[in-house]
């Protein structure tokens, strides 16, 4: 179902023009803006949920505009099921961080609220970008604002936070550029990202070409040789700075596997799956077990991003529709969940003005409100059923262990971890016993703190309770994905009988649990 | 006289701007130091008219019109740089006006040896003859010399002046020496000439390899490439800043022009062998380039480390033509120069008219120190800034990632992709450096013991060549089709 109206272009535009005109007001103005321009393109991208056809094969709401003749690049947006969810989290998110920076940020409030809402913008513009040129200015045009936020505005040790940041994603993104104009010349000379994805290329360019996409996607995700970045950028950034970069930043790099790696480079991805799964499941276990060492907050909730991160990347490269889609919907609920513990952190420094453990002790009795939603965002993200990472994270184990038993075991170890240092975070935030001269009163949320919260609550049960919604309009982008890659693998292997068994492995071995599937 | 009639018509804009160039030297002693604004207004208005005149020059791209016995032609690939050029010189006596005055040497020669040098260099992008692109190339670097030692009362700016000249003369020697042995084994100094004695006597003739590589050499001196870039980071730190400006913006386009046709037009025989000198020569440029401006701690200094790198870019996209397969030839990567030349203009320009107008008590503050929390007291002018270091990063959307992104382009086309990887590491590392200044200015907070922090000076003509610095970098980030046609069609006229 296309379109004629710019929906895409439109949600681009919008925090753009709120950009210019935050730059414009005055400091006590720019919040007021700043939270219209996101809330209008939240009201933008809603309708976008119905509008969408779940059964529809090709893009969506797609637009089509030469940009450049001479190398052919255009200015090509549209939305399938993979990208429609990412782009709603980033517009529901907005609004959000707006609010949660409504008091934390006193200093050139004009600068900061500008600069989100250009992060909008870029970040928008990575999940519809159809052309690869675009798709990578979109992509490092997040470089600067994000530098900003964390150097500017952030904590004591910000500058090498910032610069750490931008160095390791700068650096991760070059060879990215190089393959991409390698896939330019090698696949018909277009930077169509639908077209280069019918292509076949031969096996060795793919290793080459693989290598560099996991360069440019492993350090945002970030996967486990490649986190350190994440720890240092999370604790120093103001708290919309961590929501972003945990909610929506490290998406990126598993919407860049999902949509370049494994269906233009299958042969690639199918070789590299055991590295990609090794690593995957180390990031598991290695940042829970980070994340039980931890005594400041934010640095807990970062390891354990990276714990919950080498879970999508993990369903991601089991290759099979469970796991798939169960990453998928783990991008989304870990920006909701991880979104949502970020911003109880934001609200409970600018309380005490201490992140550590230590701190925060036994906040039950001064803020009960406070204390439920911190416990069911914990909940949340320990995979509780009935909360959203549950269905998620078991999709992925479902795919995983289609694919190999030994692995599932292990990466169910990251679950029962995650329980031990969530549910140990909550009892002594919420539940120790404060030394006494420590916390004289603490006043409970404010009406603004819940509206930023309850939001994240809702969706927290309503995609655990209910996920169909949502599974059934990425369903049929992920067994687009799936056939690209099997389709892909028939022409170049060697082996004539190979292309009949590896349609098997990737189709034919779904078959019998994706009917009784927990989701639907 | 009539025979000459044609000829001279197709050099109006050199001649125009020459004969001003003389006006503006003879007016300026009979002038007023009050009312020596107007020397610049009437420079500028040349540069105008001229511009105007060479658009207008060329009807059709295919044209070329050349005059006196083939010294120079008129064709697309020269209007191109002429236009470029006469731009640069004008954004440049504007950024010079403010800036001379607050540093008490508003002289009106300056704005002739302006004109002269541009003279020079437009000569130099439409000669055809050796000897005609080594008189465009003299003119050019004598009135550079002057220029770069007008502040007379300070030791640094006489120092560099004596130092560019000794090692320009030096190259210009070496230039001229390549250009004998060309002249010795063709007969003749025409491009066309060698290229065909060239092709009759074969590439692996040691003297003509030995006439290239002086050749060579003596470019890479104005190209400011490794290893024959010693003389540009104390040059550029001791000239005056618009100065610094104009050598670090329009000299290098101009020789980057000059040795561009040289190379295609006259050595193009040779390819093989000079798209493996030029390999060496760029990797060792940005290598060097980025990895010293690092350390450096006065801005106009980085800048000029800065610009060293830049120039191994372009080179980059030069061993690309030079390796040239396909139906487009070495089109891509001549191209993928004249756009990335073109981009870097002005985002050089741009920062160092900031740099220009950052002042320090009486005196320029140049250190990058003196930026430090310019963010709070000059939002704009930081904004501006921070612009053109993440253009001069090459990160998009600003025009400087479109350069790169050609350049790189051409570089992959010509199987190249191991290149364009570590120009791109390099470029991370250079990232480093620009991001610094961004830091400083955004991010520290002046200290308190720090006598009086730098200001700015600000004026008409600055805001002027700010916003149409600022503008080009956006534009062309954003739009950079109608560059980019233009740098394509022009460059078909090349050989």
């Amino acid at each position: 179902m296309t379109s004629s109206f710019p929906w895409l272009s439109l949600l681009l535009v919008l925090p753009l023009a709120g950009a210019v005109a935050v730059y414009l007001a005055t400091e006590s103005a720019a919040r007021w803006i700043a939270l219209v321009a996101t809330l209008a393109d939240l009201l933008v991208a809603l309708p976008l949920w119905w509008l969408f056809d779940p059964q529809a094969v090709q893009m969506q709401f797609t637009e089509h505009v030469a940009w450049i003749t001479a190398p052919p690049i255009y200015y090509s947006l549209g939305l399938d099921g993979i990208s429609l969810p990412l782009v709603l989290m980033t517009a529901g998110i907005m609004p959000l961080c707006v609010l949660a920076s409504w008091n934390a940020i006193t200093t050139s409030v004009r600068g900061f609220m500008a600069t989100l809402l250009v992060m909008e913008t870029a970040m928008v513009g990575v999940f519809v970008a159809l052309d690869f040129i675009l798709f990578y200015v979109f992509w490092e045009a997040m470089l600067i604002p994000m530098y900003l936020l964390i150097g500017v505005w952030g904590g004591p040790n910000r500058l090498y936070a910032a610069i750490k940041f931008f160095l390791y994603t700068l650096a991760g993104s070059v060879l990215f550029l190089v393959a991409i104009l390698v896939l330019y010349f090698y696949g018909g000379h277009t930077f169509d990202i639908l077209a280069l994805s019918q292509g076949t290329y031969p096996a060795s360019l793919q290793m080459w070409l693989f290598l560099a996409f996991f360069a440019a996607f492993a350090v945002k995700v970030p996967m486990f040789p490649f986190h350190t970045w994440l720890p240092d950028a999370h604790v120093e950034a103001p708290t919309a700075g961590s929501v972003i970069l945990a909610s929506i930043l490290l998406k990126m790099g598993t919407y860049g596997f999902l949509r370049f790696s494994l269906p233009m480079l299958p042969d690639a991805s199918l070789a590299f799956t055991p590295m990609m799964v090794t690593l995957s499941i180390i990031a598991i276990i290695y940042g829970a077990y980070m994340a039980l060492a931890q005594v400041d907050l934010k640095k807990l909730i970062a390891y354990s991003s990276v714990s919950h991160m080498g879970f999508i990347t993990l369903g991601l490269f089991v290759l099979n529709q469970q796991g798939i889609e169960g990453a998928v919907l783990q991008m989304v609920n870990h920006g909701i969940t991880t979104g949502g513990l970020f911003l109880c952190v934001g609200i409970i420094y600018e309380r005490t003005h201490s992140r550590l453990i230590a701190d925060n002790v036994g906040l039950a009795a001064p803020m009960p409100q406070y204390a439920t939603l911190l416990v069911i965002f914990a909940l949340s993200s320990l995979g509780l059923p009935g909360t959203n990472s549950f269905v998620g994270e078991f999709l992925v184990l479902v795919g995983t262990f289609l694919w190999s038993k030994v692995a599932t075991a292990l990466a169910s170890l990251g679950i029962i971890l995650a329980a031990t240092y969530l549910l140990w975070m909550v009892q002594r935030v919420v539940f120790g016993v404060p030394s006494p001269h420590h916390l004289p009163k603490l006043s409970d949320l404010n009406q603004r703190e819940l509206v930023t919260l309850i939001p994240l609550v809702v969706l927290v049960f309503w995609i655990g309770l209910y996920p169909n919604p949502l599974v059934s309009r990425m369903h049929q982008s992920v067994t687009n994905t799936i056939a690209s890659m099997s389709r892909a693998k028939v022409a170049p292997t060697a082996h004539p009988s190979a292309g009949g068994t590896t349609e098997s492995l990737l189709v034919g071995s779904r078959e019998p649990l994706t009917a009784q599937g927990p989701s639907r | 006289m009539s025979a000459y009639g044609a000829d001279l018509l197709a050099l109006l804009p050199e001649l125009i701007i020459a004969v001003m160039a003389c006006l503006v030297i003879a007016l300026d002693p009979i002038t007023p130091a009050s009312r020596r604004d107007l020397l610049a207004w009437l420079s500028v208005g040349s540069l105008v008219i001229c511009l105007g005149i060479t658009i207008g020059q060329i009807n059709s791209v295919n044209t070329r019109v050349s005059a006196f016995s083939e010294l120079v032609v008129v064709d697309a690939y020269a209007r191109f740089w002429k236009i470029l050029l006469c731009s640069v010189a004008g954004l440049t006596i504007l950024t010079s006006l403010p800036y001379l005055k607050a540093e008490r040497i508003h002289l009106g020669e300056y704005y002739g040896f302006i004109l002269l040098a541009l003279s020079g260099m437009m000569v130099m992008v439409s000669g055809v003859d050796l000897l005609t692109i080594y008189l465009g190339t003299e003119l050019m670097s004598l009135s550079l010399y002057v220029m770069t030692g007008l502040n007379r009362s300070k030791p640094r700016s006489l120092e560099a002046a004596a130092k560019y000249f000794v090692l320009g003369a030096f190259s210009s020697g070496i230039l001229l020496y390549g250009i004998s042995l060309l002249y010795g084994l063709a007969g003749s100094t025409k491009l066309a000439s060698i290229a065909s004695a060239i092709g009759s006597r074969g590439s692996d003739d040691p003297l003509v390899l030995i006439a290239t590589i002086l050749v060579a050499v003596g470019f890479g001196f104005k190209i400011a490439a490794v290893p024959f870039h010693m003389w540009t980071p104390d040059v550029y730190q001791g000239a005056p800043t618009s100065v610094t400006a104009f050598m670090a913006v329009a000299a290098k386009a101009a020789s980057f022009a000059a040795f561009m046709r040289v190379f295609v037009e006259g050595l193009g025989g040779l390819k093989a062998d000079w798209s493996l000198l030029f390999l060496l020569i760029s990797v060792v440029t940005l290598v060097l380039g980025n990895v010293v401006a690092i350390v450096q701690t006065n801005i106009k200094r980085m800048l000029a480390y800065s610009s060293i790198a830049h120039a191994g870019y372009a080179l980059i996209g030069f061993v690309a033509a030079g390796r040239g397969v396909g139906l487009s030839g070495g089109t891509p990567g001549l191209a993928s120069i004249m756009i990335y030349l073109a981009i870097y203009s002005f985002m050089t320009l741009g920062a160092f008219a900031v740099i220009g107008m950052l002042r320090k008590g009486g005196i320029e503050g140049e250190e990058i120190e003196d930026f430090t929390g310019l963010a709070k007291r000059q939002p704009l002018a930081a904004f501006l800034m921070l612009i053109f270091m993440a253009s001069l990063a090459g990160i998009p959307p600003t025009a400087g990632f479109i350069g790169k992104f050609y350049v790189f382009m051409a570089a992959v086309e010509a199987d190249l992709a191991w290149l364009a990887a570590i120009a791109l590491v390099f470029a991370v590392v250079s990232a480093y450096y620009y991001m610094r200044v961004v830091m400083v200015m955004y991010m520290r907070d002046p200290s308190p013991s720090s006598v009086a922090p730098a200001r700015l000076v600000t004026s008409p003509s600055l805001s002027f060549v700010l916003a149409c610095a600022v503008a080009g970098v956006i534009l062309f980030g954003l739009f950079p089709n109608p560059l980019v046609s233009f740098a394509l069609q022009s460059v078909l006229t090349l050989k």
